[in-house]
């Protein structure tokens, strides 16, 4: 297992290698002078030429790519050109805001869809089974900012029963470890805090959950049914267990080893859907964040996001896997 | 991996392997179509699917002559009405006609769902089966190139690419392909690995015939039932990520009729004016709906083993 970890580590460093070359090469495909962009619109041309040199515009482009690729290691990209912040900091911060959300949005997913693809699968062929796979298409089907603008007119403005957008109650002070605004709630002991992030969070969660929901419940009852006809299921009722300790505790326990695979998978597509959730609830993240400097043509920052999302996306997918090598007895790894 | 699923949820593991199985033997193709359109038609989903589908292209040819209003005509006396008998889905913040806007959106919808996934397949399909057919450099070299792409979530892929190309709807066209090519490149390769080991590709190859005809007569064509499946699931996927970046301004550009674009606009008027966003959103989950019910019938009635 250890070896096995290992070695995927080590397969691991070729395609960061090669997400940093592209990244580098699309942000010189970006048309327009960056030294523009980085002097400002109205700069003179000696101003734009200084922040040419500055920035090592003006070196050959295999020096550029090093230096590109010492930044990326050190994970020291320099300012915002928009804010004039530290990218690094901006970049931790958004980060764990949009994790933050991506994961209770997993978390809510879980826990409706495996139970609702379990009683869909032992009730297969009925009109329950029927009606929740019909509504976990509807939920496959629906753009998750269409979701977010329906879930706001609902629930924020109709029932008034979440806010309109933000991520915590202005007023409330939070001090910041992980920029998880709940995590960080629950860390230092503020109940106010906590309640407050909680409820802007609740709404939004839930609209990023409908789309992994859907797949989430769908894959339960595919796997299920698969489970359900093996002979082991057979013999376990044979012995007169009950059948909700058969389901769970046999059938749902080997159904689960694709599912884990299936929801470490989505969370490329969580990320986008997290992207765009933010921006119709007005939450700060890297989505919006990322967003914002395309606008303003904020390279150093593009440069950043893209590279830092994709990696974690990368370490993300081999936890995934290490997870599924650990879960399922049957994969030997040498 | 990740868009496959998120294309099409559990389809390319749950597709490419037994579906190719039961499509290997040749001379049972023209009967497994056969059988297959037989079971598409008695599946009351994918036929309601495909009745939308088939609604939605009439309507996309036809929209320019049936609109009840120029879709671009402003009239600030008539802006943010509710739905009425003049104005079926009501007006938005110009005065314009939101039904006739949403008709005319139609267009851009299929132009986004159907070319990008078209150019994906096209592109995929050559890269899985060269890559599949000849393996060695040349399937590590492209396999590593697919991983890369896949490892950046789609959206920041296409907002990266739309960065380069500027905004525009054929630019979220050519974005949308590039986020698909991967999707196609897998499953096909994994078809053709499974497929080039069996004895009437042996037979093909000691009869001295020629790689392209092996790939394309023998391989390829025992190995579409998958890709079509991918396909249609695809398209529904494909409209809803288009009207995800001209949600955020990156595709149409106004005065244009776009259901994302109309969605963006109705958030603003959400209190006062609910309509704006709610018929061009509905518009869009009719028509995802109507891909994915097709696409879910399609692999139905291609495997029915997976049922």
């Amino acid at each position: 297992m250890l070896r096995y970890a290992l070695r995927r580590i080590v397969l691991m460093i070729p395609v960061l290698f090669g997400i940093m070359t592209v990244v580098f090469i699309l942000l010189k495909l970006i048309p327009g002078d960056p030294a523009i962009a980085l002097a400002g619109e109205k700069a003179s041309v000696a101003q734009v030429d200084a922040a040419r040199r500055a920035f090592g515009l003006d070196q050959p482009l295999p020096l550029q790519y090093l230096s590109f690729l010492k930044s990326a290691a050190t994970l020291d990209f320099g300012l915002s050109l928009r804010t004039h912040q530290p990218i690094a900091g901006e970049l931790r911060q958004f980060l764990g805001a949009t994790l933050e959300l991506s994961l209770a949005a997993l978390l809510i997913s879980l826990l409706v869809g495996i139970p609702v693809g379990v009683i869909a699968a032992t009730h297969r062929g009925s009109t329950l089974d029927y009606g929740t796979m019909i509504l976990a298409l509807v939920g496959i089907s629906t753009p998750v900012f269409w979701a977010g603008i329906v879930g706001i007119y609902i629930f924020s403005f109709r029932l008034g029963l979440f806010p309109i957008g933000g991520i915590l109650d202005s007023g409330i002070d939070l001090q910041h470890i992980t920029y998880g605004y709940v995590v960080d709630s629950l860390l230092t002991g503020n109940w106010a805090a906590l309640q407050s992030s909680l409820h802007h969070l609740l709404l939004p969660a839930i609209v990023l959950s409908t789309i992994p929901m859907a797949i989430v419940a769908r894959l339960t009852r595919s796997s299920m049914l698969e489970v359900l006809g093996q002979d082991y299921l057979r013999t376990a009722r044979a012995k007169g267990l009950t059948e909700r300790f058969v389901v769970v505790r046999h059938a749902l326990k080997n159904a689960l080893i694709p599912i884990v695979t299936a929801v470490g998978l989505q969370f490329g597509s969580l990320l986008s859907g997290a992207f765009l959730t933010e921006t119709v609830f007005g939450r700060p993240g890297i989505g919006r964040y990322v967003v914002q400097a395309i606008t303003a043509r904020d390279y150093p920052v593009i440069q950043a996001t893209v590279m830092v999302t994709a990696v974690a996306f990368v370490v993300i997918n081999l936890i995934v896997d290490l997870v599924y090598a650990a879960i399922d007895p049957r994969i030997h790894y040498g | 991996m990740a868009r496959e699923l998120d294309a099409a949820p559990g389809l390319a593991r749950a597709v490419a392997e037994p579906a190719v199985g039961a499509l290997t033997a040749p001379q049972s193709t023209r009967s497994l179509w056969r059988d297959a359109a037989r079971r598409l038609a008695r599946d009351k989903g994918a036929m309601a699917g495909l009745i939308v589908v088939a609604l939605l292209i009439v309507v996309a040819i036809a929209a320019p002559h049936i609109t009840p209003y120029p879709p671009n005509d402003q009239s600030f006396r008539i802006k943010l009405k509710p739905p009425s008998a003049a104005h079926w889905f009501g007006t938005d913040e110009f005065g314009r006609d939101i039904f006739s806007r949403v008709l005319v959106g139609t267009r851009v919808a299929l132009w986004v769902g159907i070319v990008p996934v078209a150019v994906a397949l096209v592109a995929g399909v050559a890269a899985g089966l060269v890559a599949g057919y000849y393996g060695g450099t040349i399937d590590s070299i492209t396999m590593r190139v697919i991983d890369i792409i896949l490892a950046f979530p789609w959206l920041l892929l296409a907002i990266g690419i739309m960065a380069i190309l500027g905004p525009g709807i054929n630019n979220v066209v050519i974005a949308v392909a590039i986020v698909y090519i991967p999707a196609f490149a897998r499953i096909v390769r994994g078809s053709v690995l499974s497929i080039k080991e069996k004895e009437y590709v042996e037979a093909a190859r000691a009869a001295g015939l020629p790689d392209p005809q092996i790939m394309t007569r023998h391989v390829l064509a025992n190995a579409w039932a998958p890709i079509i499946v991918l396909a249609t699931l695809s398209i529904g996927q494909a409209i809803i990520y288009a009207a995800g970046l001209s949600f955020i301004g990156l595709g149409t550009q106004p005065p244009d009729a776009d259901w994302g674009v109309m969605l963006s606009s109705g958030r603003e008027y959400l209190r006062q004016a609910p309509w704006l966003g709610g018929f061009p959103g509905l518009a869009i989950l009719a028509a995802v709906l109507a891909f994915n019910l097709f696409g879910d019938g399609l692999r139905d009635a291609l495997d029915p083993r997976l049922r």
